[in-house]
């Protein structure tokens, strides 16, 4: 959907996380997973999260799901068409999970059980929250694997999730997920897995569920290009905080956050011939025992004294819809990526682990 | 990394530093039982022939499955080829005898994917770019200088050197990976997905550590990749494989601007570019199914199962030729070659 989209421009918001915190007490100290997230998803739109691996994308959206390991310390706020689910009890939630908000992970197997065949595992998904006949729930199942473009769907509802591809397993997790017309379809790296031409099978297939069903989605991913291709509007996050927030366009034509501009000078181009990549200096932050000030502020071109001492608010410019987090945000306005990083292949780096460069 | 297409004239009349022609690579498939008997062949490379110029990169892109890799190892020996010749140098590896074959392996490193695994957890990183000085008795003449040199030659302080790849980072430990590969004044480097397991922003600092590498000593890369985008920055020419074979072979930026084999079209069309206004205009040619499988590919053009020419425009007259003949790599007058009986160029970006 394009922004002009009447769905996408109602401003009906379906899904409101404010300030949402996880944090998980390790041996090694305690883990800021996620440090004050907050959004709004209206209707109908499709909300693109991007960061780098270890950014608190999937951590923020298992909070949401309520599905986060029992250690996890959450606070804030998460209400789903106004209920709060973060103080939702498991029966609340299991319902939401059912039918209001699902979930597609990377890994398909995840939300498949091996021993059923995928007919039944449909059904089952439509029985559970709803009042019909097994025959009937078993035709929706046939009837929504056809919908995301299973060849043969009579035949393939017999087969167990073994016997099928990893782009055919991803397609029935999206049956799965659009089963009982959710509201929200959150959709976490869905296609990191898979090749570019299954990748652009399976995109089809997403948004084909979210028109379907009407929902909005929250597509996760570290791929800028997907996030360009699918989002009406985009969130930025860097070390468990979203850095900028806007439209598709506002954040890839006029970033507002050194780290944004930084990630799109870094990539290498399919559509431009580019001689040399303008890449970030050193390597995303541990969020164990974090230190004040702004994340960003060791690998920043920017950076001042102030950027140590305070972490700057994510706050609109003369666009009161285009949020960014940084004290010299109007700084990095108009320019490009050259013009703030250093094309240098390799500063000498001091040698310091911080995990999450590998993608998971 | 930095020649363009026209260079590609004057590229062709060098001799190649690395040559493979007709690589067949085929894995045994064995059934259950005690036995485990033999019961068929995945054919993970057919017939494969490149050529590897000094100073060049030659890009190696397909998806997950299709020999890229296989070739890349068939090509330095790490495995044996089922049938076919490489020759470094003008040299046939295959009638060279053992201390020949150790001398010219020095020309030839490696560099693996995942940084976290081809590095030996054990180890001081010192030790771990001394390793192949010392098997090839180099190390005892200055090779702790050496190392030190080595390591600041990849961005990294030769003082952190007794430390251990744990404690760093995903790109340093790649660094480190590309250390180890230069201590022998290679002259060939094989880059098996080298910045795949990497995040965007630590990306681009290895690219460009390659770059400014390659123009420094003069190396040549066989540059094996998944990633179309990368491979366009980093390869002088491309080869396209699909399912074992080669199906396109272009300088990179003609592969973009004029690609003639269906499947190269559909994986450049695929691809997501980062610009929200392009990729709302974009036109795609989406191809359906899934890779068949390489232990039973498909008769004649192996592509013609999900090549959107062949199901979309052939009459059932042309489609014939693709089920009964394997289409030659060769120029079919688009100025570069492609296997496919029916190439056209198309103009996607
Ligand atoms: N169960 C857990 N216990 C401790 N740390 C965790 C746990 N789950 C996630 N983390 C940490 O939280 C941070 C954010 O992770 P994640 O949300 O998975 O990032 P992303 O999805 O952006 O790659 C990482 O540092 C990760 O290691
Ligand atoms: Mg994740």
């Amino acid at each position: 959907m394009t922004p002009t989209d009447p769905a996408a421009t109602t401003g009906d918001t379906v899904l409101e996380v404010e300030d949402l915190t996880v944090q998980f007490p390790t041996d090694e100290g305690l883990v800021e997973a996620v440090r004050g997230v907050s959004y709004e998803l209206r209707r109908g739109e499709v909300l693109g999260i991007v960061g780098e691996s270890g950014s608190g994308k999937s951590v923020t959206s298992l909070a949401v799901m309520g599905l986060l390991p029992k250690t996890a310390r959450v606070s804030g706020s998460v209400r789903f068409n106004g209920t709060e689910l973060l103080e939702s009890g498991d029966k609340e939630l299991s319902r939401v999970r059912g039918r209001g908000i699902s979930m597609v992970f990377q890994d398909p197997m995840t939300s498949l059980n091996p021993v059923y065949t995928i007919g039944d595992q449909i059904a089952e998904t439509i029985l559970v929250h709803n009042d019909i006949t097994k025959q009937a729930a078993r035709k929706q199942a046939v009837e929504l694997l056809e919908t995301v473009h299973i060849p043969n769907p009579e035949q393939r509802a017999k087969a167990y999730p073994h016997e099928l591809s990893g782009g055919m397993r991803q397609r029935v997790v999206i049956a799965i997920a659009m089963a009982n017309q959710p509201d929200v379809i959150i959709a976490d790296e869905p296609t990191t897995a898979l090749d570019v031409t299954v990748q652009a099978q399976i995109l089809e297939a997403l948004r084909t569920a979210q028109k379907e069903t009407g929902a909005a989605m929250i597509l996760i991913t570290h791929d800028l290009g997907v996030i360009a291709g699918q989002a009406d509007r985009v969130m930025v996050m860097y070390a468990g905080k979203p850095v900028e927030k806007g439209t598709a366009d506002e954040v890839f034509y006029t970033p507002r956050m050194p780290y944004t501009l930084g990630l799109l000078g870094s990539l290498p181009r399919l559509d431009i011939k580019t001689d040399r990549l303008t890449p970030i200096a050193g390597s995303p932050p541990s969020v164990i025992n974090m230190p004040p000030g702004c994340p960003f502020s060791p690998r920043c071109p920017l950076a001042e004294d102030i950027c140590d001492q305070e972490e700057p608010p994510l706050e609109p410019g003369s666009n009161p819809e285009h949020l960014a987090a940084c004290h010299f945000s109007y700084r990095v306005e108009g320019h490009e990526p050259t013009d703030l990083f250093r094309p240098v292949a390799d500063d000498p780096l001091p040698a310091g682990a911080t995990e999450g460069e590998v993608r998971e | 990394m930095t020649e363009t297409a026209l260079d590609v004239e004057s590229t062709t009349s060098r001799t190649p530093v690395l040559s493979a022609r007709d690589i067949v690579k085929h894995f045994p498939v064995h059934g259950g039982g005690i036995l485990r008997r033999r019961i068929g062949d995945v054919h993970a490379v057919c017939g494969v022939s490149f050529d590897l110029y000094p100073n060049e990169t030659l890009g190696l892109v397909g998806e997950s499955g299709c020999g890229k890799s296989t070739t890349a190892r068939v090509v330095l020996n790490l495995q044996p080829a089922t049938a076919g010749e490489v020759s470094f140098e003008g040299q046939n590896l295959n009638t060279l005898g053992r201390k020949e074959m150790r001398r010219l392996r020095r020309s030839m490193q490696i560099v693996f994917q995942d940084p976290y695994a081809s590095l030996d957890p054990r180890i001081p990183v010192n030790e771990i770019v001394a390793e192949p000085l010392r098997i090839h008795g180099l190390y005892e003449n200055g090779g702790k200088e050496r190392v030190r040199e080595l390591l600041a030659t990849v961005g990294l302080r030769p003082e952190h050197g007794n430390r251990f790849p744990h404690e760093f980072s995903g790109g340093q430990r790649q660094r480190i990976g590309v250390a180890r590969a230069l201590a022998l004044e290679p002259k060939v480097l094989v880059l098996d997905e080298p910045v795949s397991a990497l995040d965007v922003s630590i990306q681009a600092g290895v690219l460009n550590l390659l770059q400014d590498l390659q123009s420094e000593l003069g190396l040549s890369y066989l540059f094996v990749s998944h990633d179309l985008s990368v491979v366009r920055h980093v390869a002088d020419r491309i080869a396209v494989m699909y399912l074992g074979r080669i199906v396109e072979l272009a300088p990179a930026e003609e592969l973009f601007e004029r690609p003639a084999h269906p499947y190269t079209q559909a994986l450049i069309s695929a691809i997501p570019v980062p610009d929200p206004r392009k990729e709302r205009t974009r036109q795609r040619i989406v191809i359906t199914g899934d890779v068949p499988s390489p232990a039973n590919p498909p008769s004649g053009c192996r592509f013609r199962t999900r090549c959107p020419k062949f199901a979309n425009e052939l009459s059932e007259g042309e489609r014939k030729l693709c089920i009964d003949e394997v289409p030659e790599l060769v120029d079919r007058g688009q100025g570069h070659p492609s296997a496919c009986h029916y190439a056209e160029t198309a103009q996607l970006l």
